[in-house]
């Protein structure tokens, strides 16, 4: 490390507090949520000592809404009104549902994301998922005494930009404040490499409930690097089950099944697979609603051959994120194995045989993505001690990219990229007199724009007449920290400048998260303008902290001038905070210091890139 | 805004303008500056220094894409020579390598529709070293000759040749998806 010892940005020089923060696992079968306490991360229960909490949600007749085990319970008497795995209805159309005809559900086609009716009305899978990570704040709230500052939610790696945006937003109805958007994968490596001071290339096999990912990060000395991650949004234990209940179905000739018989059958056929990870053989029976005994037995063997093919299913994405990190198999030191479907014993044998070792199996496959996020969550949130001293180099999965002539993209940020990363590219008019251009928004990896996900399609207008081929239209590609997505566009040739910034939406407009947060808090009783005005203070609160500390560390920067305006913005702020007219005055406030200290910030941050560097060469001597 | 966009790559990264610069002296500066700007450390402070963490990261990460990768490395230092690397399209490139090119294309076409993954990765893996034996090339042209029209008519053929890398990684790809 650096010979200079500098203080670390964003650590405070206020005497330490701990401040509350967690780490959510949002499963597709299972929710979790950690936090670190006394520098360890764990895994905090509910009330009956569980860990877990079924990723089911349940609206009753009289409004209530069951979360978890007790809407489990629910689930075959109630199908239509009791929601599993919506996770893979997250950022998702009607079309791209696998198996929708037989889900239980009434969907409502909706643009871009689709809908479900239910006894409580109409609801999108972001309010479906709030309803999950709702239940985990109030547990985490009432386990540490306090609200939480923050929470790193963890996403698949696969993830796309609307699965991501339509997470954070869930989160966000949910009342928590999302310190980052992390990916699972990624999570588990963090927990595993701490707890095992890791180094070299590692791989991350986690296949979940509805998920698959596999990820190749390098550890070394405190950084976490992901090389590549690849894997299939719409695989995961969900498809054995799927499998085995049509055997089920075909071994006892069933006729078409009811919803509820469909989803009690589904369950057995889960049970049954569980079982057969210890068992050479398992029974299945149930009784339908017609009277009709189910009773068929069903061994090891048979499970493994109905179910090869969507193991070796797991292994395309295996290879192509070996090809995209440049490595062969044997070069991998390690693999993670992550999620509860990896119990499986012909899924530890393929990856054996594939990676030519065995797996690492010293951890909870149920807990460690949580516990990875905890970890973030601690960091980020300022509690950084000096054993804390690690990075995280993520990337994006899936290739970024524009629609070009004859529907064909063009790619902008490929696949594999490092976040955060901005990109741009110049495009042109090809009519004359052309006074507006509609880019569309595309992320995949094929050539045709009919077989990437549409993200988003916005115009920019005000374009100068020009010739075919005159105009100069620079494209701009944000993606953040979280994976997320921004893109803005600006003609330049002749000074006339039209820009238009789009965040991707997925149906879910602005407005309509608004409407629900209201809904939500009048629901639960809170003041939403005093949540929001509390949610300010405290943000002033830590502003004025995070400018003090910089000035008191790096005030040698700023002339005496600066300083002055510096230190009146900051008490002005001061002077608002215990009496603000409302909420968004404090934020008028604070966005304030933020344009005023921006330029001070960009001097420490040059200053602080010189030391490091200065320490390097110093020590390459 | 005081983002310094004036330093090259190089200057940013504190290395000195070479083609030959050792992999691990990249990877080392990129995570020493990282760990200085990147928003993680940052997700607790002020709403400026998070904005400008954000370009400061954007920016050291494009100057690592750059620097690590032979190819693009190699582009950019022509360029800070002042020589117009991307002009590939309207160039003429030798007959001799036309015609390889072309004997590596019909190479690829054949084991993608045998559906051969063996043979497609055998392809891979010569042109891999093929390409190995022109970056030793290169970096003795750009560094030592300081002959930079010829270098930078071998990188042009190495913009075919990776293009033609990655397709067989498309094929591959391509071929374990069905
Ligand atoms: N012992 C086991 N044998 C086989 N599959 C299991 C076992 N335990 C859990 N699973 C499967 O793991 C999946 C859930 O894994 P989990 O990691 O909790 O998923 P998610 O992250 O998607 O919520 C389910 O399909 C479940 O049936
Ligand atoms: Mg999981």
């Amino acid at each position: 490390m650096a010979l200079l010892q500098i203080a670390e940005p964003g650590q405070s020089t206020a005497p330490h507090q701990h401040r509350l923060a967690v780490g959510i696992d949002l499963g597709t079968t299972n929710s979790l949520v950690a936090t670190v306490r006394n520098g360890v991360a764990v895994v905090l229960n509910d009330a009956d000592g569980h860990a877990l909490l079924p990723s089911v949600v349940r609206y009753a007749p009289d409004g209530s809404v069951a979360v978890g085990y007790a809407a489990q319970a629910e689930a075959a008497r109630d199908p239509k009104n009791t929601i599993v795995s919506v996770k893979r209805f997250m950022g998702r159309g009607l079309k791209d549902i696998a198996h929708a005809e037989s889900a239980p559900y009434d969907f409502v086609d909706a643009p871009g994301m689709v809908r479900l009716r239910t006894v409580a009305g109409v609801k999108s899978p972001v309010e479906v998922s709030a309803e999950i990570l709702r239940t985990l704040r109030l547990r985490a709230e009432a386990a540490l005494g306090g609200p939480l500052v923050g929470a790193v939610v963890t996403v698949p790696a696969y993830f796309d930009d609307a699965q991501r945006q339509a997470t954070k937003d869930a989160a966000q109805l949910a009342g928590l404040n999302v310190l980052r958007l992390l990916n699972e994968p990624t999570a588990a490596a963090i927990a595993y490499g701490l707890d095992n001071a890791a180094e070299g290339v590692y791989a991350v096999y986690d296949l979940g409930g509805g998920t698959f990912d596999l990820s190749i990060l390098r550890l070394s000395k405190g950084v976490f690097e992901v090389l590549a991650t690849s894997g299939d949004a719409a695989l995961g234990g969900d498809d054995f089950d799927q499998r085995l209940f049509c055997w089920i179905v075909e071994q006892a000739r069933l006729a078409p099944l009811s919803p509820e018989d469909a989803r009690l059958l589904l369950a057995k056929a889960r049970e049954a697979k569980e079982q057969l990870t210890t068992h050479a053989e398992t029974r299945v029976t149930a009784t339908l609603t017609s009277g009709e005994v189910v009773d068929v037995v069903v061994t090891q063997q048979q499970f493994w051959d109905m179910t090869r093919h969507l193991v070796q299913k797991t292994l395309a994405p295996t290879r192509k994120a070996l090809r995209d990190a440049g490595l062969a198999p044997e070069e991998v030191k390690g693999v993670v194995m992550v999620g509860g479907a990896t119990r499986m014993p012909n899924v530890q044998q393929a990856v054996a045989e594939f990676f030519k070792q065995t797996p690492l199996n010293n951890l909870d496959p149920d807990k460690v993505v949580a516990l990875g996020a905890a970890m973030q969550a601690n960091v980020l949130a300022g509690n950084r001690t000096a054993d804390d001293d690690w990075l995280l180099l993520d990337v994006i999965p899936l290739s970024l990219g524009l629609e070009t002539m004859g529907g064909l993209v063009e790619k902008i940020i490929p696949r594999n990229s490092t976040i955060p990363i901005a990109k741009a590219q110049d495009f042109t008019t090809f009519k004359d007199g052309q006074t507006a251009m509609s880019l569309h928004v595309v992320q995949g990896e094929r050539e045709l724009v009919s077989d990437c996900r549409s993200l988003a399609r916005f115009e920019l207008r005000g374009i100068p007449p020009m010739a075919a081929g005159a105009a100069r239209i620079r494209v701009t590609f944000q993606v953040d920290a979280d994976g997320l997505l921004s893109v803005s566009a600006r003609e330049s040739t002749t000074g006339v400048q039209a820009s238009v910034t789009v965040k991707p939406s997925y149906g879910l407009a602005d407005e309509d998260i608004t409407r629900m947060l209201k809904e939500s808090f009048e629901h639960a009783r809170e003041d939403m303008h005093a949540r929001a005005l509390r949610e300010q203070q405290v943000e002033a609160a830590r502003v004025i902290e995070a400018v003090e500390s910089a000035l008191a560390q790096d005030g040698d920067l700023l002339n005496e001038q600066e300083t002055a305006t510096i230190r009146a913005l900051i008490e002005e702020l001061r002077a608002a905070l215990p009496e603000p007219a409302d909420h968004r005055a404090l934020k008028r406030l604070i966005d304030k210091v933020a344009k005023g200290t921006e330029e001070f910030a960009a001097r420490r941050m040059d200053r602080s890139i010189k030391r490091a560097l200065a320490g390097k060469k110093i020590e390459q001597l | 805004m005081a983002l310094d966009l004036s330093r090259n790559h190089f200057e940013l990264f504190g290395l000195p303008a070479r083609f030959d610069v050792p992999q691990a002296r990249i990877d080392g500066a990129y995570r020493e500056i990282q760990a200085q700007v990147h928003p993680d450390r940052f997700a607790h402070a002020g709403e400026a220094e998070r904005r400008v963490s954000m370009q400061w990261a954007a920016r050291v990460n494009e100057a690592y894409q750059t620097l690590k990768s032979p190819l693009k490395r190699a582009v950019y230092l022509l360029e800070l020579q002042g020589m117009d690397v991307g002009a590939e399209r309207n160039t003429a490139m030798p007959a001799e390598f036309l015609m390889e090119q072309m004997e590596w294309r019909e190479a690829v076409e054949e084991a993608e529709a045998s559906r051969s993954v063996d043979a497609l990765e055998a392809l891979h893996a010569r042109l891999r070293g093929e390409m190995r034996a022109q970056y030793a090339e290169l970096g003795r042209l750009i560094d030592e000759v300081r002959d930079f029209e010829a270098a930078t008519g071998l990188v042009r053929k190495l913009m075919f040749m990776e293009k033609l890398q990655s397709e067989i990684g498309d094929a591959l790809a391509a071929l374990e998806d069905d």
